[in-house]
């Protein structure tokens, strides 16, 4: 086994896991590119993420998720299971009084969805998922809102709003149609990083709305409506990512 | 809006994470369950110093405490089974990784075959590797989880791709005798 270390190595790997910023990676490219250690070594890497693919990913139980949510959810949680407030109860009567303070504004205060929209909440996650598999996820790919945008036209009747946010971190990717509770809805892709954003839209029948959040099967969802559109942003991303998304929608014009 | 809905919008996203690190980590579903729920309570102990920031990081490095400190009892209790590594060898001493053990890795196509290179692997190599690869976290993510530097997190993540390829190397040959 050779024991050759050309002094890059670790930052090969780091630019294989997403981890360089464009300079770096440039900087890295010219000795990538004539070093044999680092070609042994990036296969050798994908070959390990390949396999790693294949490693379990280990499910709770339904069961258990169900009732540690119900749970976590407190008075909501009608699972005839403790809170798990109860037992922690000092700490937590501080955190009520603290809670509409403003250390907690700063990242991950939106109300959540009340539970009547729960039903949408899991189509939305349903329609996301489902567009994840290969081949579903956009009929028109660009990156350019004014080829996303009159590509929806006549087929929908609505003209949806398509905003590129590339200079805030979610770099467009393109859109596609989809359906949510039998209407055709219009649905735009975003990335940031390894994940994507997805943000459903629709006619509104109602006013407007403040964004509320949900989760579902591991997904966030955020949703408002504005300007007789609803929205609802599907990510993978954590809470406080799709939160900063939904935000700089709002702020783009 | 009500505080449970605050913490249950920052922590009920993260549940499946939170499961599948507790299990990789203490290496049974019912020792995981039982992490999973400890550390919920302890969450919402924490949660107001909650700052912000990445809250899957944040759930995951108050399960893996948790976890840690299960399995460190545990050891009290019975003694020894301790998997440790020395990592004095540092960011300098970064061996070849490659070198044929790549197609051992490809081959092993069996599922069972490759969760028991992972389970083979020292703790703290084996948490990094997870943190990585199925929970797609950055290295200042898993960083904050692990509680050591971004530096450490690099050489760990090299050194658990090596063993990975090694063992399935080893066993490959193994394999090839039988």
């Amino acid at each position: 086994m050779s024991a050759e270390n050309c002094g890059k190595l670790l930052l090969l790997q780091a630019e294989l896991d997403g981890e360089l910023d464009a300079a770096a990676a440039a900087a890295l490219a010219e000795h990538r590119a004539s070093c044999p250690v680092c070609r042994r070594n990036e296969s050798a890497i994908l070959a390990a993420r390949q396999a790693l693919r294949r490693a379990t990913y280990h499910r709770a139980d339904p069961e258990f998720l169900r009732s540690l949510a119900g749970r976590i959810g407190g008075e909501r949680g009608a699972t005839g299971r403790p809170s798990l407030r109860r037992r922690v109860s000092p700490p937590w009567r501080r955190l009520a009084t603290f809670g509409a303070g403003a250390a907690l504004a700063a990242a991950i205060i939106l109300a959540v969805v009340p539970l009547g929209r729960q039903d949408t909440i899991t189509a939305l996650v349903d329609d996301h998922v489902r567009a994840l598999q290969p081949g579903h996820l956009l009929d028109v790919v660009s990156t350019n809102q004014h080829t996303v945008k009159p590509w929806f036209d006549g087929k929908l009747d609505f003209a949806p709003p398509v905003r590129n946010l590339a200079a805030e971190g979610f770099p467009l990717l393109g859109g596609r149609l989809d359906y949510l509770h039998g209407r055709s809805v219009a649905v735009l892709v975003y990335s940031r990083g390894k994940h994507l954003v997805e943000l459903f839209v629709w006619p509104a029948s109602g006013g407007t709305k403040e964004p509320a959040s949900a989760a579902h099967k591991g997904y966030n969802v955020i949703h408002w409506t504005a300007n007789g559109m609803s929205f609802s942003a599907v990510s993978d991303l954590e809470a406080a990512g799709l939160q900063e998304f939904v935000r700089d929608w709002q702020q783009a014009s | 809006m009500g505080s449970d809905d605050v913490f249950a919008a920052v922590a009920l996203p993260h549940l499946d994470a939170a499961f599948n690190l507790a299990r990789w980590l203490t290496g049974s579903r019912a020792d995981a369950e039982d992490v999973v729920q400890e550390a919920m309570v302890r969450a919402l102990t924490y949660f107001p110093t909650f700052r912000g920031g990445s809250s899957r990081a944040w759930i995951l490095q108050i399960v893996r405490n948790t976890a840690y400190k299960m399995l460190a009892a545990r050891r009290g209790l019975h003694g020894g089974g301790h998997t440790s590594l020395e990592e004095a060898g540092g960011i300098e001493d970064i061996p070849d990784l490659a070198d044929g053990p790549e197609r051992a890795l490809i081959l092993s196509d069996d599922l069972t075959r490759i969760d028991a290179l992972i389970e083979g692997l020292p703790a703290e190599l084996r948490e990094t590797l997870i943190l990585r690869e199925l929970e797609d976290l950055s290295y200042r993510e898993i960083s904050q989880v692990t509680a050591v530097p971004i530096g450490t997190v690099m050489s760990r993540l090299w050194r658990a791709r090596r063993m990975l390829a090694k063992a399935a190397e080893e066993g490959e040959k193994k394999g090839d005798k039988r």
